[in-house]
C-alpha cells in the first residue's frame, strides 16, 4: 500500500469511494440496511462526477440495469444485503451466461427471511453457490478490514472486466458500518486494457452484429457454452486465488475463517500463542474460487485439528472439509441469525481443543 | 495496549461524533482504531451509542461487549451499560454523583457536569466535555491530539463553533486536573 | 420498365427465417421495425433489448447488437444500456407476458423515469411461447390452456389495459395502442412506431407502443380468422389510439 494519508472511513463509504476511483460509471441500487450508505454516498458523488446514479424500483431492476450498462462495456455496480441479493440471483446466473461484467456488493445481515439487520455471514452459500439456475459460478471476494474493502473493490471491477463475469464483494454489517483508518490509494488497474471494443455492444456499425443473450436453443450450443464458461472459471481458479495465512507453519490447530470473523480469530490466535498454544489462521480472500489446494497443502502431520469459525451454521465448512480431505479432524463453531462471535469465545474453544490434543 | 470505549447517550447529543473524534485522535497518534455505531432500527429510537477501540496492534473485532471505559452522556445510558464495564474500568458520567445509584465497587466513577466548569458552556458541547474528561483522566491520548482531530473533523457549517469547542475541551481537562482526589485510572 | 415494388430491409440477416407460426403478428411488427431502422439509418447505432417469450430471438433476424434480458426486465436492461450509451438507439421488444404481466412494475417505473427509449409491446392476449396459457391481457371469457372454461373475471380478475395505465405516468412522452390485422391497421401501426422511433432520436423521452397482434395457433384460429378477431373483438376491448403525446 502506498503511503497516503490515513483517514477514518466507514466501510460502506470506503467501498463507494473506491468504486468511484475504480471508474464505476453507473450505480443502480435500492436501499436496505446495513448498506444504504453506499447508495446515499453515490447519489451525490456520482452526480458530481457526471456519472450515472439511479435509485431503482427494486433490486431486480438494479441488477438488470447493471447488465444493460455492463453489456456496453461500462463499469457498473449495485449493492444490497441478504434478501435484496436473493432477488438478484436470476440475473447473476444470466450475467455469467451472457458474459456481462458487473460488480455486486453484498453486505450481509441476519437471515433467513427478512431476518434482522445485525451483521452475519449467512450468505456465504448465496454468494458462492447462488440461487440462480444452471452450472454457473461467481467470483466472490471477502474483505476483513476497511482497507481491504477498498482494495477488493478495485479488484472486483478488475476481475469482472478481465473475465467478463459477475463479481460479488461479500462484506457484512460490521464491515459496512465500522470505521477504521485507511487510505484511498490509487486504483492499481487503471491502465489495464480490457479489450472491451472486442465484445461490447455499441451498435453493429461496419462490423458483424454482436449479441449477449442467455437463451441458446440450438442443439449442443448450450452444452458447448457451459464447457467454455467452465474453462474460463478454471482459468480464474488458476490465476486469481487469494488467501492469507497467519502463524500456520508449526501449528497444531488451524483456524479457518473469512471476513470479520477472521480478524476476530486473529486476536484469539495471538492470545493463544502467548499461552504457548500452536495455533494459526487460514483466511480465504477469494471465497469462490475457494483456495482448496492452498488450505489442503497446509494440512501436514503436525496439524491435528482444523477449527472452522463462521457467523452462520457452517456454510464454508463443506469447502473446508473438502480441502482438508480427511487429513485431520475438522471442528466447527459458529453463530447464526446475526449472533456475533468474540475473540474470548474463540480463545476458549482453542484452549479446549488444545487440552484435548494434549490429553 | 488495547482499550475499548463505549460512548452512549441520547440521539442528538453528538455520541457518534465524539466517537469519531476519539478515533481520529488515535490516528493522529499513529495508533490503530475502530469505530462502530449501533445502527438500523436502534438509531431511530431515542438512544445512541458507539463503540471505539484504540490499540497499538491490529484490532480484531470492533464490537465491544465489556468496555474498559464507558462515557455515559445521560443517566439512562449509565444505567444501561454500568454492569458491562470491565473490572477496574472507568465510567465518565455526565451527571452529579447524587443523581445516580452506583451499583459496583470494582470500577471507577468520574462525575462531570457543565456546572463543574469555570465558564458557561453550551449544553450541546456535553459530548466534547465528557470525551475530554475521559482522555485527560486516562491519559489514553494527548489532549492536543483531540484538538487536532476536532480541527480536522468539524463540519464546515459548524466552523464558527471551533474555538468554543476547543475551550470546552480545555476547561474539561482542567476540571479533571483540579480533581485529582478521585482515583486515577491507569 | 422495371419498378421496385419490394426490397428486403438491410437490417435483416440474409436468408433469415422467422421462427414464428404461420399468420403470427410478430413478423409484421418486426418487419416495420426493420424498415424504420433503414429509414432512420440507425442500424449501426442501435442496441436492441430482447425479452422472454416469442419476442426473444431478435439476434436471429436482425443485423443488430442485441442484449437479452430476464423475463420482464428488459426495460431495466435497456435503461442500463441507454444511460451508459445515451447516443445509441435503444428499444425493447416485449410481449404482454413480459412487459405487462411479470414486468409491469419495471415498465411503469421506466415510464416514470422518462427513459429515452422505445418499448414495443406485442399484446396477443396469451403466453404464446409456452403454448397459450392465460396472461394478464387475456380477454374476459377467453379460453386458454389455463382458463379452459374461459377467463372468469370474478376469479382471475380483469385484463390489464396497459397503454391507458402507462399514459398516467408523468414521465411517459408517447403512449399508443395500435394493431396488426388489416392493411389499414398495419399502416397506422407503422406511423405510430415511426413516431415512437422519432421521439427517441429527438430526445423526447419514453415511448410505449402496445401492438395488438394475432396468435392463430394458440387462439385455435386460421390466420384470417385471427386477424378478424383482432379487428372485431380484441381492438374493441383494447381501444386503439394515442393515449399520450407530449409532442402534439
Amino acid at each position: 500500500m502506498e503511503d497516503e494519508e490515513k483517514i477514518l472511513l466507514k466501510g460502506n463509504i470506503a467501498i463507494a469511494k473506491a468504486a468511484i476511483n475504480a471508474g464505476c460509471e453507473c450505480y443502480f441500487g435500492y436501499p436496505i440496511t446495513p448498506q444504504s450508505e453506499i447508495g446515499e454516498y453515490l447519489s451525490k458523488a456520482m452526480i458530481e462526477e457526471g456519472r450515472i446514479f439511479i435509485p431503482c424500483e427494486s433490486e431486480l431492476a438494479a441488477i438488470n440495469m447493471v447488465i444493460g450498462a455492463g453489456s456496453t462495456g461500462t463499469k457498473a455496480m449495485t449493492s444490497s444485503s441478504s434478501c435484496g441479493i436473493a432477488l438478484m440471483q436470476e440475473a447473476i446466473s444470466a450475467m455469467y451466461c451472457q458474459q456481462v461484467p458487473g460488480v455486486i456488493v453484498s453486505v450481509m445481515r441476519g437471515g433467513p427471511g427478512l431476518g434482522n439487520i445485525a451483521p452475519s455471514q449467512g450468505d456465504y452459500n448465496q454468494a458462492c453457490y447462488g440461487g440462480g439456475n444452471g452450472d454457473y459460478k461467481v467470483i466472490v471476494l471477502s474483505p476483513s478490514t476497511i482497507q481491504e474493502s477498498i482494495d477488493l473493490t478495485y479488484l472486483s471491477f478488475h476481475l469482472a472486466f478481465k473475465y467478463r463475469c459477475p463479481v460479488i464483494l461479500l462484506a457484512d454489517g460490521i464491515l459496512g458500518q465500522m470505521m477504521e483508518p485507511c487510505s484511498i490509494n490509487k486504483n492499481p488497474y487503471n491502465d489495464y486494457d480490457y479489450n472491451i471494443e472486442k465484445w461490447a455492444l455499441n451498435g453493429a456499425k461496419n462490423r458483424e452484429p454482436r449479441n449477449l443473450v442467455s437463451l441458446h436453443m440450438d442443439l449442443g450450443e448450450l452444452e458447448k457454452l457451459n464447457y467454455d464458461l467452465n474453462k474460463k472459471f478454471l482459468e480464474i481458479e488458476k490465476n486469481e486465488i487469494r488467501y492469507e495465512i497467519f502463524l500456520t507453519d508449526d501449528a497444531n490447530i488451524i483456524i479457518t475463517a473469512f471476513g470479520t470473523v477472521a480478524r476476530v480469530a486473529k486476536t484469539a490466535v495471538k492470545q493463544a500463542r502467548e499461552m504457548g498454544i500452536k495455533v494459526g489462521l487460514f483466511r480465504p480472500i477469494t471465497l469462490s474460487p475457494f483456495p482448496s489446494n492452498k488450505l489442503g497443502n497446509l494440512i501436514c502431520s503436525n496439524v491435528k485439528i482444523v477449527l472452522d469459525v463462521e457467523m452462520n451454521l457452517g456454510q464454508m465448512l463443506k469447502d473446508v472439509r473438502s480441502s482438508v480431505f480427511g487429513k485431520c479432524a475438522v471442528k466447527f463453531m459458529g453463530k447464526p441469525g446475526g449472533g456475533i462471535i468474540n475473540s474470548d469465545e474463540i480463545l476458549e474453544k482453542i484452549i479446549d481443543i488444545n487440552n484435548n490434543i494434549e490429553s | 495496549m488495547e482499550k475499548s470505549i463505549i460512548i452512549a447517550g441520547y440521539g442528538g447529543q453528538g455520541v457518534l461524533f465524539a466517537g469519531k473524534l476519539l478515533s481520529y485522535a488515535a490516528i493522529i497518534e499513529n495508533m490503530n482504531t475502530t469505530w462502530i455505531p449501533s445502527y438500523g432500527a436502534e438509531m431511530r429510537g431515542g438512544s445512541a451509542n458507539c463503540s471505539v477501540k484504540i490499540a497499538n496492534d491490529e484490532i480484531g473485532s470492533p464490537i465491544i461487549n465489556k468496555p474498559d471505559i464507558l462515557i455515559a452522556l445521560n443517566i439512562p445510558s449509565f444505567n444501561r451499560f454500568e454492569k458491562d464495564v470491565k473490572k477496574d474500568g472507568l465510567i465518565i458520567v455526565c451527571a452529579s454523583e447524587n443523581e445516580v445509584t452506583k451499583s459496583r465497587d470494582d470500577i471507577n466513577y468520574f462525575f462531570i457536569t457543565l456546572k463543574n466548569l469555570t465558564k458557561n458552556i453550551q449544553l450541546s458541547f456535553i459530548n466534547i466535555v465528557a470525551l475530554s474528561a475521559m482522555v485527560r483522566k486516562t491519559k489514553l491520548l494527548k489532549i492536543e491530539s483531540l484538538i487536532l482531530a476536532l480541527n480536522k473533523l468539524i463540519p464546515k457549517n459548524k466552523l464558527h463553533m471551533l474555538t468554543s469547542n476547543i475551550e470546552a475541551i480545555k476547561l474539561s481537562a482542567k476540571f479533571v486536573f483540579d480533581n485529582k482526589n478521585s482515583k486515577v485510572f491507569v | 420498365m422495371e419498378k421496385l415494388v419490394y426490397q428486403e430491409s438491410k437490417c435483416f440477416i440474409e436468408n433469415f427465417k422467422y421462427t414464428f407460426c404461420p399468420g403470427c403478428g410478430h413478423g409484421y411488427v418486426l418487419g416495420i421495425i426493420a424498415q424504420l431502422i433503414d429509414e432512420f439509418n440507425i442500424q449501426g447505432e442501435t442496441i436492441a433489448v430482447s425479452s422472454v417469450g416469442c419476442s426473444i430471438f431478435l439476434e436471429k433476424f436482425f443485423k443488430l447488437d442485441v442484449v437479452g434480458a430476464s423475463h420482464g426486465r428488459s426495460p431495466c436492461v435497456a435503461t442500463g444500456v441507454k444511460r451508459s450509451k445515451p447516443n445509441k438507439f435503444v428499444f425493447t421488444y416485449q410481449g404482454d407476458g413480459d412487459a405487462l404481466t411479470i414486468g409491469f412494475n419495471e415498465t411503469c417505473h421506466t415510464a416514470l423515469r422518462g427513459e429515452n427509449i422505445t418499448t414495443i409491446c406485442i399484446n396477443n392476449t396469451n403466453f404464446g411461447m409456452t403454448g397459450g396459457q392465460a396472461s394478464a391481457t387475456s380477454l374476459p371469457n377467453q379460453k386458454t390452456k389455463t382458463t379452459p372454461f374461459g377467463r372468469d373475471v370474478s376469479k382471475y380478475g380483469y385484463p390489464i389495459k396497459a397503454a391507458e395505465m402507462v399514459a398516467t405516468c408523468d414521465g411517459a412522452a408517447f403512449v399508443a395502442r395500435c394493431a396488426v390485422g388489416s392493411s389499414k391497421l398495419y399502416d397506422d401501426t407503422k406511423k405510430i412506431l415511426k413516431k415512437a422511433f422519432q421521439n427517441q432520436i429527438n430526445n423526447v423521452g419514453y415511448s410505449f407502443v402496445e401492438v395488438l397482434s394475432s396468435c392463430p395457433t394458440n387462439w385455435g384460429m386460421s390466420p384470417v380468422d385471427a386477424n378478424r378477431h383482432i379487428v372485431e373483438n380484441v381492438s374493441k376491448y383494447y381501444k386503439l389510439g394515442v393515449f399520450k403525446d407530449i409532442t402534439s
